[in-house]
């Protein structure tokens, strides 16, 4: 107790945030150096830097204070000048919403190293995978919107080549529509930002600020106003994350991507969008965010309910999973819009049990198509005899995606089913019928490719590598440990759930505006 | 020694961890051999929780035992947290003690499967997942249980996965259980609302700060899951297909224990039953008569022994919710256990048949086999006369405690739960008739084809004509289409096997005394019960002379019903196509036309709206691409590469916004 208190101080002083995000870039650089002759040391060293980077992560959580913090219970703040004329600054912070995300994105990347091989022009494939990483963290830790915004861009970039250079046969098509998709909603948030700081200033009479924290205490702006500025972040995010019915560029990018593509897309880049909706949504425009909030429902619960139904009709595995992906993150956004502790609480901790048990999906679906070359669900069959470990260790994981209770996937669902049923009944009770659906089309799923008779191709294929073992056994370990021993990661969320909860109560319209 | 009892989860736990690790090292028999011993602990620290409670006074006999905090969020607190009181622990001294039986069991029915350490790990998986879920005391963790158990149910269902119908049978026995889910889901959500507490101590000490209103919207939400768990109408279609997994499986999930999950947790909340009201109750017990009706009459028209055996525990099963929705709670316990003797007697029983006549199901083809396997029939007999309600072997004096409360609450219930006994009575002979007495219909003297080989072949065309789209069906029928032959004389099963039938004939023969009706003093497990049931249990509101008088008449039934079929299948007075009417062979076509309207209406409306994602959604997203494409076209005449032209569009748009709102914040 006493000792990890004085590794807080003195974590306060050394800039570890900064560290995460520059480490991957430093790391790319790095590779970019080494020469074309000495190629076979390109993967260790890509390695190395992510599990540096995994590695100073997992040291946060390890000493982030579980009472909260300093400045607007944001831990380890780093703030520097960066283009002070702008008003726009260098400004990192962590929180309980933001903790976990980036000790997953921190566990992802150094595993789809490990378990992966680029195939061709390896060293500009580790490049991007690291200038992604680097813009995922800055991105979650961000506490100044154009820094935030900046990284929030950035990250399109590593994704579009990922997809376009690394990826199936259609990927050009995939990578373009995701880059142009996504690119819209931002650039219309770009203005709402630029907007919010002008009227921020104006109405304060201050100096033009781009900070986070400032404008969202302030609350300054009049209502309307604040609506439409929600709204024009709200069109980003609910593109990202993706919201019904901005959700189609999310199967074809999931299906063309390369594995680690997909492993990283669904795993922590989907999450920048439910992530967004808290950071930015809730805590810049408390009052818009109650005021949207019925329509937001709505989406997330026609989104657990139509992509559990598109999933199942399905034919190949891995639109299967991305459809999947639209349902569980309806939950997610269910649980931001009740607007309450439990609700949010499972939100911010579904938002890492997805990223988990569909990151370990992908993995695993990836390694059945390096072994069969296809994704269709018909032409695989009856693998539990051909691969007993890799089907064992599917079942745990859809089982986790199902929401059993003892794996982590039900704490976040059923916290966010409660919550909402304290805030809008019936609303939670149309998505619990989520929990149905989830059975269907993953237990169906499953038959299909693992039960059934072996024959033809399926008979003769490998069972798990170490290597692939490696990158899958810490996702398991986390999705059982999440499910049986939730107390550390809740813990740690509910101070900055509190404080974002009673935010939003204070500023929901019950005093009089401006 | 009563809190011990987290030892009794504890067991089943360490055999599971120390299997998936190194079963596979271990191998045959002793991967075996270590399973049974964990379950055999288990009953062990039971019964010695169960001693810890004998010495504590009646009201002192609930203790709490909490092992850490589960799920804290906000004002929610959900503990790991076991309570042993008398309900608790007379459930986990059967499942225990049945268990370890049906483990010692599986070591000679899994003989030589390739995946038998495997099995044993999710048996005791399974045994782990049904002791939380009785013991926990709290809804949430309860439900836990309740989860893991289907699990291990579509885990040991699907086991021999390599058939579709296995598979397909696992995964209707989970989704169809999910339907049940949600309704126990919503009711945690709405107890939690109403209460602020999942845990059941709390819950009961004050139940009037509910509204009758709530309490029942809870209760009917709970009967709900339970009756997907426990295969009650509307949900029971699952368990029939249940029996595509190894039989051991079929004893002890799908007859003995789990699925008497649905029973415990309703008597378990009996505080909120007490509140709900009256129309809940009586819907429950109705749903408990049509199903025991239903199943019934199902049972007497099957050919294949495990579902005469499947249809009956669902019957049996709708006794026991009779018994809940009267009132009448210590018989609904009372005939769980017994009927978790007999009916695990019955699976086992017919495993051993199954297992001398080389997997061949079907009764049409036994016959006569009573001198063959000696061991088998006698218990099996035991089991047979149990269950017809025969004095005074076990079963009879349970049925007649539900009749009892039956009676009391309602004349026309009782009625009609006694022609569902004795239509137990009934299809069970039957079934011993055609299985262990008569001309053998197997090997080479089965060529004189009888009147029953012609009417299988009948009935098995039917089965193709109704469900094709239904594997298991047709599982069963390709499997009466071989037409196997036993070639050399069916010999009786190993010891491992035949020892859990004797325990548990003797068990089944003698667990009336539990709670016999003849005096006050007698009725051990009502009095047993007391604390854990708040004095909600129905007083009988008639006099002990009526009870005599309906006892008579309870055992004229059973004899009517052993007499009607000893006319059919002995003395073959009557042809037997006028009982086993096609109506009751497909189970009153409910699960056929289930299967019908998934697979035809519900598939086509699941395909429209793919379908629709594909091009509506999708499709609007593709139009304006092309639409913005064309305009690309357009504008570059004026600019030079598409990328630039789309960068322009988005600034263009960008400047047109920005002057908007900087033109509202100006007033």
């Amino acid at each position: 107790m006493n000792s990890s208190v004085i590794f807080a101080e003195a974590g306060a002083s050394f800039p570890v945030l900064s560290l995460l995000v520059i480490l991957p870039l430093v790391g790319a650089a790095a590779l970019l150096l080494i020469p074309s002759s000495r190629s076979e040391m390109l993967r260790p060293v890509a390695l190395l830097f992510t599990v540096a980077v995994a590695a100073a992560a997992g040291w946060l959580v390890a000493v982030f204070e579980t009472s909260g913090g300093s400045e607007a219970g944001f831990q380890f703040v780093s703030r520097h000048e960066w283009i002070s004329s702008l008003g726009t600054s260098w400004h990192l912070g962590v929180d309980g919403i933001s903790l976990f995300l980036v000790a997953l994105t921190g566990l992802l990347f150094p595993l789809t190293i490990i378990a992966l091989d680029p195939g061709s022009d390896q060293k500009s494939y580790y490049v991007w995978l690291l200038v992604l990483e680097a813009g995922c963290l800055g991105a979650f830790l961000a506490l100044d919107l154009l820094l935030f915004f900046m990284f929030f861009e950035i990250v399109l970039v590593p994704m579009y080549f990922l997809i376009g250079k690394w990826g199936h046969s259609n990927a050009r098509y995939a990578a373009v529509k995701f880059f142009l998709y996504t690119m819209l909603g931002s650039s219309i948030m770009l203005v709402g930002i630029v907007s919010l700081v002008f009227l921020h200033s104006s109405a304060t009479g201050g100096a033009v600020t781009f900070d986070l924290v400032e404008i969202a205490t302030s609350q300054s702006l009049a209502t309307t106003t604040a609506r439409w500025l929600f709204l024009s972040f709200a069109l980003a995010f609910a593109v990202k994350v993706p919201l019904f019915p901005f959700h189609t560029w999310l199967p074809d990018a999931h299906t063309e991507a390369p594995t680690a593509g997909s492993v990283i897309l669904a795993g922590v880049l989907l999450k920048l969008g439910t992530y967004g909706f808290l950071r930015f949504g809730l805590y810049l425009f408390p009052e818009a965010t109650s005021y949207f909030a019925p329509l937001f429902l709505t989406l997330g619960v026609v989104g657990i309910l139509y992509g559990a139904v598109v999933a199942a009709m399905q034919k190949d595995l891995k639109r299967l999973v991305a459809y999947s992906s639209v349902a569980h993150l309806g939950f997610i956004i269910l649980g931001a819009f009740a607007l309450n502790i439990q609700s949010l609480e499972g939100s911010v901790l579904q938002m890492v049990n997805h990223g988990l048990s569909t990151g370990a999906l992908f993995f695993l679906v990836g390694f059945i198509y390096e072994r069969r070359h296809t994704r269709q669900i018909a032409e695989l069959g009856g693998l539990q005899r051909s691969v007993p470990l890799l089907a064992g260790v599917f079942m745990v994981v859809m089982l986790s995606s199902i929401g059993l209770p003892g794996l982590n996937g039900f704490v976040g669902e059923f916290l966010i089913l409660l919550g909402t049923f304290e805030a809008n009944r019936w609303w939670a009770v149309v998505a619990t019928v989520g929990v149905i659906l989830a059975a269907v089309y993953l237990l169906w799923a499953y038959q299909r490719v693992f039960h059934g008779p072996t024959v033809g191709e399926n008979v003769k294929i490998v069972d798990l590598r170490w290597r692939e073992w490696v990158a899958v056994a810490p996702l398991v370990a986390l999705i059982v440990f999440l499910g049986v021993y939730p107390r550390p990661a809740l813990d740690r969320i509910e101070p900055a759930v509190e404080r974002l909860v009673e935010h939003v109560e204070m500023n929901d319209g019950t005093e009089a505006s401006p | 020694m009563e809190r011990l009892v987290w030892l009794i989860a504890l067991m089943p736990l360490i055999g599971f961890a120390l299997l998936l690790v190194g079963g596979r090292r271990l191998g045959e028999p002793r991967a075996g051999l270590l399973a049974t011993t964990a379950t055999a602990a288990s009953f062990v620290a039971s019964v010695l929780v169960f001693i810890g409670l004998l010495g504590l006074e009646g009201d002192e006999r609930s203790v709490t035992f909490t092992l850490f905090s589960w799920v804290p969020a906000g004002d929610l607190s959900v503990d790991v947290s076991f309570l042993a009181d008398p309900l608790s622990i007379t459930m986990a001294l059967f499942i225990t003690g049945v268990s370890t039986l049906i483990h010692l069991y599986s070591l000679g029915y899994m003989h030589g499967d390739e995946n038998f350490s495997k099995f044993f790990i999710y048996l005791n998986l399974f045994v782990f997942s049904m002791l939380i879920l009785v013991l926990s005391d709290n809804l949430l963790l309860t439900f836990l249980g309740w989860e893991g158990v289907g699990v291990c149910s579509y885990l040991l269902i699907s086991f021999w996965f390599g058939d579709e119908a296995n598979a397909s049978a696992g995964k209707k026995a989970f989704v169809t259980n999910r339907v049940g889910d949600f309704g126990f889901m919503v009711a945690i959500f709405l107890t939690f609302g109403a209460f602020g507490t999942l845990n059941y101590n709390d819950i009961f000490a004050d139940t009037s700060v509910v509204t009758s209103t709530t309490a029942s919207a809870i209760v009917l939400l709970l009967i709900l899951g339970a009756a997907g768990k426990s295969a009650q109408l509307p949900l029971y279609v699952w368990l029939p297909d249940a029996m595509a997994g190894p039989t051991p499986v079929s004893a002890l999930i799908h007859a003995a224990t789990m699925v008497t999950a649905g029973v415990y947790l309703l008597v378990r909340v009996n505080p909120l039953l007490a509140v709900a009201d009256g129309w809940v109750l009586d819907i429950l017990a109705w749903i408990g008569l049509a199903t025991a009706l239903i199943a019934a009459t199902a049972a007497i028209a099957q050919r294949d022994i495990k579902k005469v055996l499947a249809y009956s525990t669902i019957s049996q099963l709708g006794f026991m919710f009779v018994a809940v929705g009267v009132g009448s709670y210590t018989a609904a316990i009372f005939h769980m256990i017994t009927h978790a003797f007999f009916k695990a007697l019955l699976f086992l029983g017919s495993g051993s048949v199954i297992h001398a006549m080389d997997n061949e199901q079907n009764m049409s083809r036994y016959g006569g086999l009573a001198k063959f396997l000696p061991v088998t029939a006698v218990t099996f007999g035991i089991g047979w006369l149990a269950i017809a309600g025969v004095p005074p072997f076990s079963g009879f004096w349970s049925k007649d405690e539900i009749l009892a409360g039956a009676w009391n609450n309602n004349k026309l219930l009782w009625a009609l739960l006694l022609f569902a006994a004795m239509l137990t009575a009934f299809y069970m002979s039957r079934a011993v008739f055609m299985t262990f007495f008569g001309e053998k219909r197997w090997g080479a003297g089965a060529g004189n084809s009888s009147e029953n080989m012609t009417e299988t072949d009948e009935h098995s065309a039917a089965d193709v004509e109704i469900s094709s789209a239904d594997d298991v069906e047709v599982a069963d029928t390709a499997n009466i289409g071989a037409a196997k032959t036993v070639s050399t004389a069916p010999h009786e099963s190993p010891p491992t096997m035949l020892m859990p039938l004797v325990v548990l004939a003797l068990l089944a023969t003698v667990a009336g005394v539990l709670n016999l009706p003849f005096v006050k003093s007698t009725h051990f497990l009502e009095k047993w019960l007391e604390p854990s049931l708040y004095h909600n249990e129905a007083q009988l509101g008639f006099a002990g002379g009526t009870k005599w008088v309906l006892a008579a008449v309870a055992i004229v039934a059973s004899f009517a019903g052993i007499w009607i079929a000893v006319q059919f299948y002995l003395k073959k007075v009557a042809p037997t196509r006028l009982v086993e009417l096609d109506i009751f062979a497909r189970a009153w076509r409910y699960d056929e036309t289930i299967t019908k309207v998934a697979g035809g209406p519900g598939r086509r409306a699941f395909d429209k709206i793919a379908l629709f994602d594909r091009r509506g959604v999708d499709g609007v997203v593709n139009g304006v691409g092309s639409l913005v494409q064309t305009g690309g076209h357009w504008l570059r005449q004026f600019q030079t590469g598409k990328v630039r032209s789309y960068a322009l569009g988005i600034a263009l748009g960008a400047v047109i916004l920005l002057a908007y709102f900087i033109a509202r914040a100006s007033f």
